[in-house]
């Protein structure tokens, strides 16, 4: 393509209306506990692979309820299933159940 | 004889310190400006955080008042002189009433949700407020947008009118919060298809039971509560409103269609309030309620000796609140009018 000085930006507003959810109504079904995350982060605090890489599953819950698939797949690989999160969520949410469930989801749905 | 209590303002505060007031001997008249008795109670179904019906209380609150209160409905006051310790009221047909103390239960009214142009509501059709919500469900008609069509998506905007310099308004209403997840679940409950969208900013859960209604609207109804304030609505060529909020919790703009928006509107102090406030010379605090003597120990004794107040005529509060209010100033009155020795902490 021609290089006319100027590149153009992706919008990064989040289209809810145009986003496929069915990701989040999938986990809904097998983990209905998702449903009571209050984004307070103490899952992504607590987590081992967050303090060494840019895993942050607080971040990554709010993208599958907001249909923002894009980066899910893999980021979810970088984590260990070691299972701190659900010990320190203070909803009870099996936050490990829903990565577990997501990684199904996501080798069926390729 | 007896000593006498006026109350000014048949709401929820109003009925209930009659009901005591009189039960513990004294003679009451009280003045309600509407025709009927109840206030704001009167407009609404069901209440949070239980979901009863808001005509229960109301029930309960009439059978408190019995036949010796004097009613006085559809009542406005035009004067109010004091003295020798004792108030004189003129209603608008010039009679004149004689009391040994005054009650101040006036109320509030509701945040006028046009100052907020940038939710569009009066200019966009499907543009309402917490208040007409209620009233649909009240109505017991479907539910259904301007054009008649049943939503597929409502969205709840907290703290309009509320938490905002630019409408003079800093202080939280309190109830709003709740109030906005009650909906949306009784949303759920009459549309089943319908998904239902709370924007907010922090969610004040602070109530027996809130917390409880909270947790419910996640996980049996589906809620979604997405952090953030609108900056704008606008209508869509089908009547539908496209909304836009910063989505706070993932660090990105959102933008989305509700068929329905919904505007959680805040409290102000009522006309009543401050016509009463002028007419007596009470204090106002900054948020332009009434200003009570202390905001720890003297919550319902104002400015001036013998005149008490109660419920949301000093700041937003929800009804159980209201109703405790309401019997703290019926005990305050009367260790004033029985001079209980109790009385000589007030000064
Ligand atoms: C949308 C919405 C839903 C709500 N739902 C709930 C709920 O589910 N549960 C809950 O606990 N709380 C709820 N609340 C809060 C509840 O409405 C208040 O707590 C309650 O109404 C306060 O009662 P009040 O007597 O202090 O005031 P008001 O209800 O405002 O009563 C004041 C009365 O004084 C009268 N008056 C005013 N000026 C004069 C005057 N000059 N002369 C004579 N009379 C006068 C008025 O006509 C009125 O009758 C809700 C509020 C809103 C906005
Ligand atoms: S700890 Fe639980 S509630 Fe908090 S963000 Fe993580 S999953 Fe959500
Ligand atoms: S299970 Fe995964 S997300 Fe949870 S703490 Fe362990 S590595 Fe982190
Ligand atoms: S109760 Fe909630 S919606 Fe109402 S003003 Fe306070 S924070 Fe805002």
């Amino acid at each position: 393509m021609a290089d006319f000085g100027y590149i153009i930006q992706e919008d990064r507003q989040i289209n809810y209306d145009a986003n496929d959810r069915t990701l989040f109504y999938f986990l809904k079904r097998v983990e209905p506990s998702i449903s009571l995350c209050i984004g307070c982060g103490t899952c992504s605090a607590t987590c081992t692979a967050g303090q060494f890489t840019q895993f942050d599953l607080h971040k990554i819950m709010l993208y599958v309820r907001r249909g923002e698939k894009v980066h899910i797949a893999n980021e979810i690989k970088k984590c260990m299933l070691c299972g701190k999160c659900s010990l320190a969520c203070p909803k009870g949410i099996n936050t490990r159940n829903i990565i577990f469930q997501t990684r199904k989801f996501l080798h069926s749905n390729k | 004889m007896n000593k006498s209590v006026i109350v000014i303002g048949g709401g929820i505060a109003g009925m209930e310190a009659s009901a005591y007031l009189s039960a513990m001997g004294f003679n009451v008249t009280l003045f309600e400006k509407d025709e009927k008795l109840g206030g704001h109670l009167l407009n609404w179904e069901r209440l949070f955080p239980t979901k009863r019906l808001g005509s229960e209380v109301l029930t309960f609150l009439k059978k408190g008042m019995d036949e010796k209160i004097n009613v006085h409905t559809k009542t406005n006051i035009t004067k109010i002189n004091a003295e020798n310790g004792k108030y004189f009221v003129t209603n608008h047909n010039d009679e004149i009433f004689e009391a040994d103390a005054l009650l101040i239960t006036t109320g509030y009214d509701l945040f006028d949700a046009r100052r907020k142009e940038e939710y569009g509501y009066g200019i966009y059709d499907n543009v309402i407020t917490s208040a007409e919500l209620e009233t649909m469900f009240l109505s017991g008609k479907p539910i259904v947008n301007k054009q008649g069509k049943v939503p597929k998506r409502i969205g709840f905007v907290h703290c309009v009118g509320s938490r905002d310099r630019k409408v003079g308004n800093v202080y939280c209403s309190k109830v709003c919060c709740v109030t906005a997840v009650k909906q949306a679940t009784e949303i759920r409950e009459h549309l089943p298809d319908c998904e239902t969208y709370c924007f907010y900013m922090d969610l004040r859960m602070y109530g027996a039971k809130f917390e409880e209604l909270y947790n419910e609207a996640q996980e049996k109804y589906g809620v979604t509560f997405i952090r953030g304030r609108l900056s704008e609505a606008n209508e869509t060529i089908d009547g539908s409103l496209l909304v836009k909020v910063e989505d706070t919790l993932v660090g990105r703009p959102l933008k989305m269609t509700v068929d329905l928006l919904v505007l959680m509107v805040g409290f102000e102090p009522s006309k009543g309030t401050k016509d009463i406030a002028k007419i007596l010379n009470l204090n106002t605090n900054s948020n332009g309620f009434i200003e009570v003597a202390d905001e720890h120990t003297l919550t319902n004794v104002t400015n001036l000796k013998g005149v008490f107040v109660a419920g949301t005529t000093t700041s937003p509060r929800t009804i159980t609140n209201t109703i405790n209010d309401a019997r703290a100033a019926a005990a305050e009155i009367a260790c004033y009018l029985n001079l209980y020795t109790i009385q000589s902490r007030n000064n």
